[in-house]
């Protein structure tokens, strides 16, 4: 590998980890979303019964 | 979220997008290459600011520590594992960037100097702060057991940061201090941290605004 190489790889490792990161938050939110529109349903269930 | 914390999410965004993209420019068009190690020294350029925002995570994780063992207050333990989950994601960045640079430079991936060594503890012990959490019967223990952890897994980062003058290593000592650098490569650096710390901040603020919610919807689930 030649120093340009190595420079390519730390740097694409940089952005993939970060973006990984970001993208690990994201679908936590979903996730999270998801559950409260669940919890919203459920009481609304409840107070029309 | 409130209409404050949206338009305080969106000015760090948006100064983050500026300062990371002048850093980027900076590093790729504007500073000279080095003489010794030719382009692949650019690495320092993300490599330094990244364990800058490491350390500073860590020192965050340590003060909000206290806080929680003190007041007992659950925004601390929050703040503390949002702090210790991101640095975690750039101490990793540290390792990484720090061995492929190693390898171009020493022909090595990792050598046990002093430096890197402590660096390697650092990581093992934050990624133990995140586990023991699991590990726990109830929430507030394992936070109390975190915060511990948070507060004497600390005494690791000034080792790492005195590491190169204490003891004789092959990682070079921080050059920024000791006038090393030129003008271009000091101006390139600093903008450097600047982009990075502003983007750890947002990043803190985004997992501790989804552990609250995690919380409150534990919480509801519960009733």
């Amino acid at each position: 590998m030649d120093n340009l190489s190595f420079l390519f790889a730390a740097y694409t490792i940089i952005w993939a980890v970060i973006f990984g990161y970001v993208f690990y938050l994201y679908r936590k939110q979903r996730k999270l979303q998801r559950e409260i529109d669940l919890l919203k349903e459920t009481i609304d269930k409840q107070k029309r019964d | 979220m409130n209409r404050k914390g949206i338009l305080r999410d969106n000015v760090l965004l948006g100064l983050n997008l500026v300062l990371m993209i002048a850093a980027l420019y900076l590093i790729f068009i504007y500073v000279p290459t080095e003489r010794n190690m030719g382009v692949v020294q650019r690495i320092f350029y993300f490599h330094v600011p990244l364990a800058w925002v490491s350390l500073l995570a860590f020192l965050f994780v340590f003060v909000c520590s206290v806080l929680y063992l003190w007041k007992r207050v659950i925004k601390w333990d929050t703040l503390a594992h949002a702090a210790a989950e991101v640095g975690i994601v750039f101490i990793t960045l540290v390792l990484i960037t720090g061995t492929v640079w190693a390898k171009s430079i020493w022909g090595a991936w990792w050598t046990w100097d002093a430096r890197l060594t402590a660096t390697l503890v650092l990581w093992l012990i934050y990624l133990a702060y995140l586990l023991i959490r699991n590990y726990a019967t109830e929430q507030a223990q394992g936070a109390r057991f975190a915060a511990v952890l948070g507060i004497v897994g600390f005494i690791d980062v000034p080792i790492v940061v005195l590491a190169v003058n204490l003891w004789r290593t092959q990682h070079p000592p921080a050059l920024i201090f000791e006038g090393g650098i030129t003008s271009p490569m000091l101006l390139t650096i600093l903008v450097s941290i600047a982009a990075f710390t502003v983007l750890y901040i947002l990043m803190v603020i985004q997992s501790a605004s989804m552990k609250n919610l995690e919380t409150e919807v534990k919480r509801l689930k519960d009733i």
